[in-house]
């Protein structure tokens, strides 16, 4: 029998992140782009005490813990801020999308989603309503995209189940 | 289901966190990233954060303890060379977080977190002090048992689990909605640990075993 999840709680910030953990690139790398997005809850409201996972499935690539010199990682993390935003900058992947988890004090088990930089033909994408799609759609500037999570309620960010 | 529903309203937090629409499935091709996993290196992890009682001048107070098991997949066979974090409180149950409110002392001598690579087996072995039982605001007299919070790598991103190792035997189990969210009772003994006189050295520190098996790597569809 598996292992059942428990929530990150609140106070996880002496445990996961590390330095430069939302840097997955340096600045400056000639594919970089950067995603950022709030967190918010059923109210609306920010959520400033969640962990976001970032991986981009770059085979080969590693988590890269320690950031001496030029590493370059396909996995990232980044505790929200007090106002619910976060930030990552990665390397533009190879497909269109990239894998996100959200871990939170009153999250049981983390949430996953996609983050599409693309709006293309995709199995995932085609099965779902105009509306429901639009949740799971950043929205570019430029080399940064837009990327906000909504746990519950108008605008809730489709999940997917594993 | 073994684990927890996200809406578990007597986890109050939970009741404007949980996704009100149940998660889509997906189906998977040989491109799909979350059949990947990240891979840490060796050379990432030192030998002494495994010690959680070293990583300062002098000694934490508390009960010194080995905790130690296997990452395994759902089949059995071990995750090797995977990323085990842990992060706990002290022994007088305060977290060293600014957010932590708790009258209790630090311990100067204490951080309380920690990561190892499992080896060719998938085992993992941290020294650590026990950590106390701590209040919340969920409720009133609202108590956590001691616990110890994992957070383990599988072989695919859908692995991924964060979870918590309690102690055997703690009375504030039946009172703990957290805990108490895994609706299952053979699916919550798998977050106690097991007393291991194995593992326990003589004069030095307790030892538990706690092992944490993984759900099953999603098959690509074909
Ligand atoms: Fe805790």
């Amino acid at each position: 029998m598996i292992t059942p999840s428990q929530t990150v709680g609140p106070f996880f910030a002496h445990g996961l992140p590390y330095a430069k953990d939302w840097e997955m690139v340096p600045e400056g790398h000639p594919d970089a782009i950067t995603i950022t997005g709030r967190v918010s809850d059923g109210a609306g409201e920010p959520v400033p005490d969640a962990l976001l996972e970032l991986w981009t499935g770059e085979t080969g690539t590693r988590g890269v813990l320690t950031r001496a010199g030029e590493g370059v990682s396909g996995f990232g993390r980044c505790a929200t801020a007090s106002d619910g935003t976060y930030r990552f900058r990665t390397a533009r992947p190879a497909g269109p999308y990239v894998s996100l988890l959200v871990f939170a004090r009153g999250v049981l088990r983390a949430v996953l989603t996609r983050i599409y930089l693309e709006d293309v033909p995709d199995p995932l994408l085609d099965g779902l309503e105009p509306e429901r799609r639009a949740t799971l759609l950043a929205q570019r500037d430029g080399d940064a995209y837009r990327f906000d999570v909504r746990l519950q309620g108008e605008g809730e960010t489709v999940f997917l189940d594993y | 289901m073994i684990h927890p529903p996200n809406l578990s309203p007597d986890y109050r937090s939970t009741v404007l966190r949980a996704p009100s629409r149940p998660p889509i499935a997906f189906k998977t091709d040989p491109d799909t990233i979350e059949l990947t996993s990240p891979v840490f290196g060796h050379a990432e992890v030192g030998a002494l954060e495994a010690d959680l009682t070293r990583q300062h001048a002098g000694e934490p107070i508390g009960e010194r303890i080995v905790v130690t098991g296997r990452v395994l997949d759902e089949t059995g066979h071990p995750i090797r060379n995977t990323l085990v974090e842990v992060w706990q409180a002290n022994a007088a149950g305060r977290y060293a977080h600014e957010l932590d409110q708790h009258p209790a002392p630090l311990d100067p001598n204490f951080t309380g977190a920690g990561r190892c690579l499992t080896d060719g087996e998938g085992r993992y072995r941290f020294v650590t002090i026990k950590p106390g039982a701590y209040p919340w605001r969920n409720h009133h007299n609202a108590w956590r048992p001691a616990h110890i919070h994992f957070s383990v790598f599988g072989t695919a991103f859908t692995q991924r689990l964060v979870t918590q190792m309690y102690f055997p035997g703690d009375p504030l189990f039946p009172f703990d909605p957290i805990m108490q969210s895994v609706r299952d009772p053979a699916a919550r003994e798998r977050l106690v640990a097991a007393f291991d006189m194995d593992t326990t050295e003589p004069e030095w520190a307790l030892g538990y075993r706690f092992d944490v098996v993984l759900g099953r790597t999603p098959m690509e569809d074909e």
